[in-house]
C-alpha cells in the first residue's frame, strides 16, 4: 500500500499511466468505440475531406472515410506491433545478457562483441535495411526492429547479472548444487526483471515511433490499413486545405508514446530509488 | 593522454570491423535472393543466373569477403542500378548537404537546450522548470515526420514564410561548386543572395531535426545543474556574496555541462540517422534522402554502401566524443 501511495504522489507518472491504459481500452475495445467502424474498407466519396464537424470530429479523408474511427482502430495495429516487437526483442536479448553475464569466457566475450557492434549502429537505417531486404510487409517491419531492438536488453541484463552472479546468495546456491539453469532462470532473472521491465516500457513508445516512421515510408502497413504512419504519409497529397488529415494521427502517435514515457520514467524512480530523478 | 586517445582508437576497430561484417552478411544472410531481386520480376532463369555471377554471389563466402573489403577500401561500391552513376561519387558529392543539416540541427539543439536546461535547473519546481520539462517529454514523444509536414503546413504552406522544400529555390543561379555545401559554395563566392536563400531552406529541416536532441541535452544540462547546486563550493560562494549571475552561468554551468556535451556527441550520430527521414521530406539532397531512395527501390550497391558510411560517421564520432569527454574530465585518463 505505501508504494502505492509513493507511486500516486509522482504526478507524471500517473498521467502516463492513466494514458497507457486509456490507450489499451481504445486498442481493445476499438470497433466498438469507433463512430463507423466499417470505415476500414469503406469509401464514401460524396463526403470526402470535409473539416472537422459533430458529425466528423476529427475530419473525413480523401475517401470519404471518418479520421477519429481511423485514428481508434489504428491504436490496436500500434499496440500489437509495439509488444510484439519488444517482445520479441526480449526474447532473444534477455537470455543472451543473462548467459553472457554469468560466466567470462569466450562465449561472454562473442555475445558481448557482437551486441556492442548493434549498439554502434543506428537502428532506424539498420531495421530500414532489413525490412528491404525481408521484402517490405508489417511482419517483415516488426521483425527487422525485434533484430535491431534486443541489443538493449543484452546490455542491461548482462550488467545486471554481472552484479548478482558474484552476490552471497548465489554462492550458496552453488554451494548446496543447484544447476546454472535454476540459478539463471529461478533466482537471477526475477532479481534482474526491474530495470528490464523500465527498459521494456521505454521501448514500446521508442518502438511505436520507429514503426510509424517504417509505416510512414510505405515499409510497414499496406492499405487500407489505418496505421497512423500510413496515413500521415498518405495526407501529403492533400495539404494545405485538409490539415485535419495529417494532425491527428500525428496527435495520437504523440499522446501514445507520451503516455508510455512518462509511465517508464515513473516505473524508473519507483523501481530503483538509487537512479531517483532529481526534483 | 596519448595512451588514453590510442585505446580508444583501438576498442573502436572490433566496431568497425563488425560494422563491415554487417552490411556483408546482410544481403547473403536474407531468405530472398538478391540476383532474384536485381534481375525483376521478368527475368529468366538465365538472366538471374547471369546477374548473380556478375556480383559475385556465386563464390564463396570468404572470397566475397576478401572482394568486398577489397572494394571498401577503395571506396569503390560500384554504380546505382537506377542513376549508373558511381556509388562512392555520388555519397561523396551528397555527404556535405548532410552534414550541413545536422550540424545546424546540433547548433539549435546546443543553443536553446543548454541556457533552457540551465534555467529549469535554477528554477527548480518553479513555473519554468515545469514548462521546460513539459517541453523536454514531448520532443521526445514526438514522431519527426509528424512534425516535420506540420512545420511546412504552417510556415511554408499558411505563413508562406519558408520556403517548402529543396535547398535552393529554382531560378537563382548557383555558385560555383567548391565543396558541395550551398551554404559554404556561396560564401566562397561572395553571393550573398544564394547565401541568404540557402539559410531559409535550412531552417525548417534543421529545426526538426534538432527536436529530440534539444529535449536530451536540455534534460541532462537540468540534471547537472541541480547536482552541482548541491556542491559546497557554490554554497561558499553564495555565502561570501559572490555575483549570482556570474557564479551560475560561469562555475555551475562549466562544471554541469560535461554530461550533456557527450550527449551532444551521441546526438550527433543520432541525428545522421534522423536525416534519413527529414531529408526525404524536405527533400534535401544529401545522404540520408539518398538512402531512402535506395532502400524503397531495393537499390542494393547504394543501400549497403550508404548504411555502412553512416555507420562509419556514427563510430567516429562517438570516438570523437570520447576523447572531447576526455579532455573535458581528465580524470578519465587515468582508468585503466
Amino acid at each position: 500500500m505505501l508504494m502505492l501511495r509513493k507511486f500516486a504522489r509522482d504526478v507524471p507518472a500517473v498521467i502516463g499511466l492513466v494514458i497507457v491504459l486509456f490507450a489499451l481500452v481504445v486498442a481493445i475495445f476499438g470497433p466498438w468505440l469507433a463512430p463507423y467502424p466499417g470505415d476500414i474498407v469503406a469509401s464514401h466519396l460524396l463526403q470526402r475531406l470535409k473539416p472537422p464537424s459533430a458529425a466528423f470530429p476529427f475530419g473525413t479523408d480523401n475517401l470519404g472515410r471518418d479520421m477519429l474511427s481511423r485514428v481508434i482502430l489504428g491504436t490496436r495495429g500500434a499496440l500489437e506491433v509495439a509488444v510484439t516487437v519488444v517482445v520479441l526483442a526480449m526474447a532473444i536479448g534477455v537470455p543472451l545478457g543473462l548467459v553472457a553475464g554469468y560466466r567470462a569466457g569466450w562465449l561472454s566475450e562473442t555475445i558481448m562483441r557482437v551486441t556492442d557492434v548493434f549498439l554502434a549502429l543506428p537502428q532506424l537505417i539498420l531495421a530500414l535495411a532489413l525490412a528491404q531486404l525481408l521484402t517490405p510487409s508489417l511482419e517483415s517491419a516488426m521483425l527487422a526492429l525485434a533484430l535491431t531492438y534486443w541489443p538493449f536488453f543484452t546490455r542491461l541484463v548482462y550488467a545486471e547479472t554481472r552484479r548478482l552472479q558474484a552476490s552471497l546468495f548465489v554462492d550458496a546456491l552453488r554451494g548446496i548444487g543447484a544447476s546454472s539453469g535454476r540459478i539463471l532462470f529461478a533466482h537471477i532473472l526475477p532479481n534482474a526483471i526491474s530495470p528490464v521491465i523500465v527498459r521494456a516500457t521505454i521501448g514500446m513508445g521508442f518502438t511505436i515511433l520507429v514503426a510509424a516512421v517504417l509505416g510512414f515510408l510505405g515499409m510497414g502497413a499496406t492499405p487500407p490499413a489505418p496505421d497512423w504512419g500510413l496515413t500521415i504519409s498518405e495526407s501529403r497529397n492533400y495539404l494545405p486545405s485538409a490539415w485535419w488529415y495529417s494532425t491527428f494521427p500525428g496527435l495520437a502517435i504523440l499522446v501514445t508514446v507520451l503516455g508510455f514515457n512518462l509511465l517508464g520514467d515513473g516505473l524508473r524512480d519507483f523501481v530503483d530509488p538509487r537512479l531517483r530523478r532529481s526534483r | 593522454m596519448l595512451r588514453f586517445v590510442l585505446r580508444r582508437v583501438l576498442y573502436a576497430l572490433p566496431s568497425l570491423f563488425g560494422l563491415l561484417m554487417v552490411t556483408f552478411l546482410l544481403v547473403r544472410i536474407v531468405p530472398a535472393d538478391p540476383a532474384a531481386v536485381l534481375a525483376g520480376d521478368n527475368a529468366t532463369p538465365q538472366q538471374i543466373a547471369a546477374i548473380r555471377h556478375q556480383y559475385g554471389f556465386d563464390r564463396p563466402l570468404t572470397e566475397q569477403l576478401a572482394l568486398y573489403l577489397n572494394q571498401v577500401m577503395r571506396f569503390d561500391f560500384g554504380e546505382s542500378q537506377y542513376s549508373h552513376r558511381a556509388v562512392g561519387f555520388d555519397l561523396r558529392q551528397r555527404l556535405p548537404a548532410t552534414l550541413e543539416l545536422t550540424l545546424a540541427a546540433l547548433v539549435i539543439a546546443t543553443v536553446l537546450g543548454i541556457p533552457l536546461g540551465v534555467v529549469a535547473g535554477v528554477f527548480h519546481n518553479r513555473w519554468p522548470d515545469f514548462v521546460v520539462r513539459v517541453l523536454s517529454i514531448t520532443g521526445i514523444a514526438i514522431a519527426s515526420f509528424w512534425i516535420a509536414i506540420m512545420l511546412q503546413l504552417l510556415f511554408a504552406m499558411q505563413l508562406g514564410w519558408l520556403p517548402l522544400r529543396g535547398e535552393m529555390s529554382s531560378g537563382i543561379d548557383p555558385p560555383p561548386v567548391v565543396t558541395h555545401s550551398l551554404i559554404l559554395d556561396s560564401l566562397f563566392a561572395g553571393r550573398w543572395d544564394v547565401f541568404g536563400d540557402a539559410l531559409r531552406h535550412l531552417v525548417l529541416p534543421a529545426v526538426t531535426l534538432s527536436l529530440g536532441g534539444l529535449a536530451t541535452i536540455t534534460r541532462f544540462t537540468r540534471a547537472g545543474v541541480l547536482e552541482t547546486l548541491q556542491k559546497d563550493f557554490v554554497l561558499y560562494e553564495r555565502a561570501v556574496g559572490y555575483p549570482k549571475r556570474r557564479l551560475i552561468w560561469v562555475y555551475v554551468l562549466r562544471n554541469s555541462v560535461i554530461a550533456a556535451v557527450t550527449q551532444i556527441g551521441l546526438l550527433f550520430g543520432s541525428f545522421i540517422a534522423g536525416a534519413v527521414v527529414v531529408e526525404s521530406i524536405f527533400d534535401w539532397p544529401g545522404i540520408g534522402n539518398y538512402t531512402v531512395q535506395a532502400i524503397l527501390t531495393a537499390d542494393y550497391k547504394v543501400m549497403l554502401a550508404a548504411t555502412l558510411l553512416i555507420g562509419l560517421v556514427y563510430t567516429l564520432v562517438n570516438i570523437l566524443t570520447d576523447l572531447v569527454h576526455a579532455w573535458l574530465d581528465p580524470r578519465l585518463w587515468e582508468q585503466p
